[in-house]
């Protein structure tokens, strides 16, 4: 690992900062800040996109492509009342249920508290029914407008061996990509690692970024959710028993030949792995293995609790394993 | 940036005339011929650089004479939503199936158009003087429903015919009320700026097929173009009534006189904060109206643009339109103008450089 990389320190960093999908610029700018010195190269293609390259293609190597997305879910103004109050549409899958009473932040600053009109008795909270209030008094006091977009706000918490914050899904991710580029060995692969945009609206900066980079196998970087919590859905991930190794989610089927890659480097590295058979849900895989003419990719999770709350759990074990498992993976030459 | 083309949109009989035929075409998604015929009649001085594709998709490359100039494309779907005939059910009547976004509670007693000849027929339903008050509860369901041609329409007809409804264009004092304005509107811009297109962009105009079943003529359209922008124009819902309950009304979407409505965000597309600005700006200096579209669901062929190749920064601009996917639309003459003049007096100014700033 680099000199005075602190994973835990780089984690808090990136899920503090907002970054809904299509406002990743700011989470962007930190990203590059981060990576700058231990890359060869990096752009931002159209959409948004950063992509950063660490080697050069030698004789045996591959062309890989890395993939963990920048954008969280938020919400996005739709109307300010006469009172100031601010309706809001949702950017990715947000719950009414994990709105009631909480806080958000605007990529302009302004922080607000979400509320609700009166419900008859035993309705749903839904979306329509809620509002932001800023504190504002009227429409001309409202420092928000029609279009604005917030994220959550939630400070990271370190619970010890749990960690938890808003955005796990995908900083957490995010930040395993990071520890892999400043963890890696000089090998004979080209490795694209593409901080993506818009995956919480349906993988769409890993689509086009993978067009651009063309790579020969991909990898996605991201959370999927456990089975290990009191009566909740059947699923054998549990946080603390290892990067789990996706084998198919509704988005796609992972490459056989790229699972085993996995499977083999975590055996290599003597880490505890699970394998995910993940019911609902999708990641940049999927787009990377439809890209041109197909490419193999898989997915590597972060084990995570309450994935779209304000409060996603993952285990620090999970997460530093993972960075091992991706650093090991791209470092050496891959027979798939 | 000078506006070196100043450009006045007018709509005067000859536009009333082209809308009107545009709007009163039938081209239901997947059998969109008849646009594609106004489209090349209209656009004969574009025909050496005019072809339609695989899919149907009509694609114009209008080069300018500047320098540095952006390859800009723009999409008008040619498709309308409507219906399909599935299986003759006796002499005359057919069941049918929907094609795109119909609501089907409104089509009892709807006169339709089938088939190319545009053969008159009617959706029909029982009479009110036979059902029941709990018949009267139900809204009928595409199914139970079938189109009449009369006695001896099968001999006019074929299984897989599109049908619309038999609406002609109308002007209504400062409106116009038609069917398939989504998107004809767009159409109908989309060659109004062709023939008077700034010379400081390479305008690549794709009149595309099947956006009603989901983006699809846009995805091949933007592929072959291979494009630096992209923007859709389309028409938008206009839901701007009080609510019944004459509390506010916050889920207007657009609202009829506001102007052309620039999107940030719906279903399939997160609108290009730059090109968001860049639209917003022409307007303010300009002195053009424009509204924010509400964020929330639907898609227009932005969303196909945007992801092709290596991605395209894209935005969509849309006529604000009462009663969308009805048999009947409503839409302000001024909207249709002020749209035309904010997209022309945009692309005048476009210039490559706000693609390279921070603001992505």
């Amino acid at each position: 690992m680099a000199e005075n990389f602190d994973l835990l320190k780089t984690l808090e960093m990136l899920v503090e900062t907002p970054g809904p999908s299509g406002s990743e610029r700011i989470i962007r700018n930190k990203i590059e800040d981060e990576i700058r010195d231990y890359v060869d190269d990096m752009y931002t293609d159209a959409l948004g996109n950063l992509i950063a390259r660490k080697g050069i293609k030698a004789e045996g190597g591959k062309r890989l492509m890395i993939s963990a997305h920048t954008d969280e879910i938020g919400l996005m103004v739709t109307h300010i009342d006469e009172n100031g109050f601010a309706r809001f549409t949702a950017i990715g899958g947000v719950s009414p249920l994990t709105c009631l009473g909480n806080r958000v932040l605007f990529m302009n600053g302004t922080q607000g508290v979400i509320g609700i009109e009166r419900l008859d008795a035993n309705e749903q909270p839904s979306l329509p029914k809620l509002f932001i209030d800023t504190g504002a008094t009227s429409k001309e006091d409202s420092k928000v407008t029609v279009g604005d977009v917030a994220g959550f706000e939630r400070p990271f918490l370190n619970l010890g061996k749990r960690l938890v914050a808003k955005s796990m899904d995908d900083r957490a991710a995010v930040a395993v990509a990071i520890g892999a580029i400043k963890k890696m060995q000089a090998g004979p692969n080209e490795v694209y690692f593409v901080f993506s945009v818009q995956e919480e609206v349906g993988l769409r900066g890993s689509m086009t970024a993978a067009y651009g980079v063309d790579p020969e196998v991909g990898i996605a970087v991201d959370v999927t959710r456990t089975g290990d919590t009191p009566r909740s859905a059947k699923m054998e991930v549990a946080l603390g028993n290892g990067p789990a190794i996706k084998v198919r989610d509704s988005s796609f089927l992972a490459d056989p030949r790229v699972i085993n890659w996995m499977v083999e480097e975590a055996k290599a590295q003597g880490m505890p792995y699970q394998m995910e058979v993940l019911e609902a849900g999708g990641t940049d895989g999927a787009s990377i293995q439809k890209t041109r003419a197909g490419v193999p990719a898989g997915c590597l999770s972060i084990p995570c609790r309450y994935i779209h709350s304000p409060s996603e759990m993952i285990d620090r074990d999970d997460l530093e394993q993972c960075v091992d498992l991706l650093a090991g993976l791209v470092s050496k030459k891959i027979e798939l | 940036m000078e506006n070196t083309n100043k450009f006045s949109p007018e709509f005067g009989e000859k536009e009333l005339d082209l809308l009107s035929r545009l709007s009163n075409a039938l081209s239901v998604s997947g059998d969109e011929q008849e646009v594609r015929e106004i489209v090349y009649a209209e656009l004969e001085e574009f025909k050496d650089s005019m072809h339609t594709d695989a899919m149907g998709n009509v694609l114009v490359s209008r080069q300018g004479s500047g320098p540095n100039r952006v390859r800009v494309m723009i999409a008008g779907h040619m498709d309308e939503v409507g219906m399909m005939l599935t299986e003759e059910d006796g002499d005359g009547l057919f069941k049918f199936t929907i094609v795109g976004g119909v609501d089907p509670r409104q089509l009892v007693g709807k006169p339709v158009i089938v088939g190319r000849n545009h053969v008159p027929a009617v959706i029909g339903a029982k009479a009110i003087h036979l059902t029941t008050r709990e018949e009267r509860t139900q809204a009928l369901k595409a199914n139970q429903l079938r189109v009449d041609l009369g006695l001896g329409g099968s001999k006019l007809v074929e299984i897989g015919d599109r049908l619309t409804f038999d609406t002609k264009l109308a002007v209504l004092g400062p409106s116009l009320r038609g069917k398939a304005l989504d998107d004809r509107l767009g159409v109908f811009n989309l060659i109004q700026l062709l023939k008077h297109a700034p010379e400081n962009i390479d305008l690549l105009a794709a009149f595309t097929v099947q956006e009603e079943l989901g983006l699809r003529g846009a995805k091949t359209s933007a592929y072959y173009f291979n494009p630096e922008v992209g923007i859709a124009m389309d028409s938008t819902p206009a839901n701007d009534m009080p609510d019944f309950d004459g509390e506010d009304n916050p889920r207007y979407n657009t609202k009829l006189d506001g102007g052309p409505a620039i999107y940030l965000l719906d279903g399939a597309t997160i609108g290009d904060h730059r090109l968001i600005k860049w639209l917003s700006e022409t307007g303010d200096s300009e002195g053009i109206p424009y509204q924010y579209r509400q964020a929330g669901p639907g898609g227009t062929d932005a969303g196909s643009i945007h992801k092709t190749r290596a991605g395209v920064p894209s935005v969509s601009v849309s006529v604000p339109q009462r009663y969308l996917h009805s048999a009947a639309g409503l839409v302000r003459i001024d909207d249709v103008i002020n749209t035309l003049k904010l997209m022309h007096a945009a692309l005048s100014r476009l210039d490559r450089s706000i693609l390279n700033s921070q603001e992505r």
